[in-house]
């Protein structure tokens, strides 16, 4: 627990092994967090990535292996609702909002308030949480949209939306899993300068196989293949690397 | 972030209509003579304050189904404790008065050699602690259940097989003399309640009053609790469970809070069920009366509360009917019912009426936008 790389992270994973019926999806996996980093993680499909996620998140339990947040932390050990609590904030590879709520609702549902059950029965609204989703919707570019139907939106704006819905959690730490899958260009280009926004005051990761994308951000690259770390540093240095060619190129 | 307005238009005619009935058919039935235009038999008075009660189980269905995604198929049992709580009230206040005329013991009791109360009964002579066990039974069957199936994320087919298997279970506890509950002839005979005799044309009216204000009572729990923030997650859970648990809510507490919360309502709905039909038997635990449950509100439809307490009134005005006029075919027109409705009317009655007024009415303002297929497809959710 005196390991200063660990003491001084906000994530850290740590020879993370999960395997499914005997499948290793996730083999020796490490990886280190700074508070308030921006990281990119690409890599094969299948490498791994949305598995890493359930890991952080508590949805699944590892076989072995240290999952830390802020230094001291275990997240094996803490369900979902708890890990959220915690703040760390998660997008879903597949746009996942309350379709049969309104725009509004959704971001509102997601803001930082209490979560019991008593607290949302009886208790009301802050009184500055309409500014602040309001503040949100402009941010995500869905203001004109708020009082639709979330399930009537476009593909990609519910992946704002999602995004927004991470805002109004407002956590530590944000995981964020294809955001650009099935946008436009525009589209793409928008939701790039939307997480660097978002990551000048939060700690960002993102999995993305774009890479035109994954250039935009400007942010130091993790590779993953085969449930391991196979390079790391900046997107250029790594994209030289003749390992990851190879996993790219070589399939 | 939605204004709520809690009620809307629709609940507030539906409780228009409840108040007004509870003033009317009693004065009606009481107050006008038997010939006139105007007068209600009794019969007709009790008969539809049963379905009031109905009405109030279908209600607290449509609060955990509709609102929650949670399909028990184990309401029925909520009911039918709540009624046998009622039931043991009534047969306290028999008194001496049984064939055995032993003022301590219920007849059945002293049939079956009994020497004393059991403690389960004690205290049931006090009509506030019969209606508080008509809450707090159900209520506490519901919050353990629930606690244990929710932590454990039982969901889906299996929540429901699950909830049928307890009310199963119930139904053959209760027919064991052993329980102290009369067993298989359950609990009848009934005399007085409060004092007056329950088969008095103005104990029935004033017992379909009750209904009324009871079903009224229970529309407004229902909707502020589906019109507040927990609501709104209860919907979000029925919608997309794990998301709302990766925003840092305790699913399983929401769940809990509504079961239990909708057990409550069910238990009083059975409470005042027992003394308007005069008789409470394991029978009520039966799962199909749990099935009929659901397809009421299918009917009238799910989500909206009062299509739920409407579904309720029109189906089993049906079966009054059809079990009179044709018996042998009720249960085919009861599932073939329930097949056309889930395959042509998924949001029952009202939204097959939203679909028509949305059709007739000329497009919403212009500050809002909306998709051009929200104009006629029915929302899921209505108010
Ligand atoms: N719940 C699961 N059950 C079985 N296999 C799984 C499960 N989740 C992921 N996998 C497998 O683990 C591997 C890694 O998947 P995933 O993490 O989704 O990869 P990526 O997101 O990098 O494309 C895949 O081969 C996938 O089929
Ligand atoms: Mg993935």
């Amino acid at each position: 627990m005196t390991d200063p790389v660990l003491t001084s992270s906000l994530l850290y994973l740590d020879d993370v092994r999960v395997s499914f019926d005997g499948y290793k999806a996730l083999r020796g996996l490490s990886l280190v967090l700074a508070p308030n980093e921006m990281r990119a993680i690409i890599g094969p499909n299948g490498a791994g990535k949305t598995t890493m996620m359930d890991v952080i998140t508590g949805k699944t339990r590892p076989d072995e292996g240290t999952v830390f947040f802020g230094g001291s932390v275990d997240l094996t050990k803490r369900d979902e609702a708890e890990i959220a609590e915690l703040g760390i904030g998660r997008k879903f590879q597949k746009p996942t909002v309350f379709e049969n709520h309104s725009v509004d609702t959704n971001v509102a549902l997601a803001l930082k308030a209490p979560r019991g059950a008593f607290a949302t029965l009886f208790g009301r609204a802050a009184r500055d949480a309409r500014e602040k989703v309001d503040g949100i919707l402009r941010r995500i570019r869905l203001w004109d949209h708020r009082a639709r139907r979330a399930g009537d939106l476009s593909h990609g704006q519910k992946q704002w939306l999602e995004i927004g819905m991470l805002l109004a959690q407002d956590p530590k730490l944000l995981l964020v899993d294809e955001p650009v899958a099935g946008m436009t260009d525009s589209e793409t280009a928008t939701t790039a300068e939307l997480l660097r926004e978002i990551a000048r005051d939060h700690a960002v990761v993102v999995v993305e196989h774009d890479m035109a994308f994954v250039r935009d951000l400007g942010v130091k690259v993790t590779v993953l293949h085969e449930g391991a770390v196979l390079a790391e540093g900046p997107l250029d240095r790594v994209s030289a690397d003749p390992r990851v060619v190879e996993v790219y190129l070589g399939r | 972030m939605q204004n709520h307005r809690t009620f809307g238009p629709r609940g507030l005619v539906f409780l228009a209509v409840l108040l007004a009935a509870a003033a009317l058919v009693p004065a009606s039935s009481l107050l006008t003579p038997a010939g006139s235009a105007l007068h209600l038999s009794t019969y007709a008075v009790t008969l539809v304050g049963k379905y009031l009660c109905y009405a109030l189980l279908a209600l607290s269905l449509d609060l955990v189904w509709g609102y929650c995604g949670i399909l028990c198929l184990g309401q029925g049992a909520f009911f039918a404790l709540g009624g046998y709580a009622m039931g043991m009230y009534l047969m306290r206040q028999i008194g001496a008065r049984g064939s055995y005329a032993n003022p301590d013991l219920p007849d059945f009791m002293v049939f079956l050699n009994y020497h004393s109360l059991p403690w389960t009964w004690w205290g049931f002579s006090s009509f506030p602690y019969a209606v508080l066990m008509a809450l707090a039974v159900p209520g506490a069957l519901a919050l353990v259940f629930g606690y244990f199936a929710f932590r454990s994320r039982v969901t889906g087919v299996y929540l429901s097989i699950i909830t049928q298997a307890l009310t199963y279970a119930l139904l053959l506890a209760f027919f064991r003399n052993e329980m102290g509950f009369g067993g298989n002839n359950g609990l009848t005979d009934f005399k007085d309640i409060l004092g007056h005799d329950v088969r008095s044309d103005g104990t029935r009216a004033a017992l379909f009053a009750t209904s009324c204000v009871a079903l009224a009572l229970g529309y407004v729990v229902a909707a502020a609790v589906t019109g507040s923030k927990f609501g709104q997650v209860t919907v979000a859970i029925r919608d997309a469970e794990s998301r709302v648990r990766f925003l840092g809510y305790r699913v399983e507490h929401y769940k809990t809070l509504v079961f239990t919360l909708s057990a409550m309502m069910a238990g009083m709905a059975g409470a005042l069920y027992v003394p308007q039909v005069g008789i409470i038997n394991p029978g009520e635990f039966a799962p199909a009366n749990s099935i009929e449950a659901v397809i009421w509100v299918a009917v009238g439809g799910r989500g909206t509360l009062v299509g739920a307490a409407l579904g309720a009134v029109l189906v089993n005005w049906g079966k009054t009917y059809f079990t009179g006029a044709f018996p042998e075919y009720w249960l085919f027109l009861l599932g073939g019912l329930f097949v056309l409705v889930t395959l042509f009317l998924p949001q029952g009655i009202l939204g097959l009426v939203d679909r028509l007024t949305a059709r007739r009415r000329p497009g919403p303002p212009a500050e809002r936008p909306v998709a051009p297929e929200e104009q006629v497809l029915p929302r899921p959710v209505a108010e």
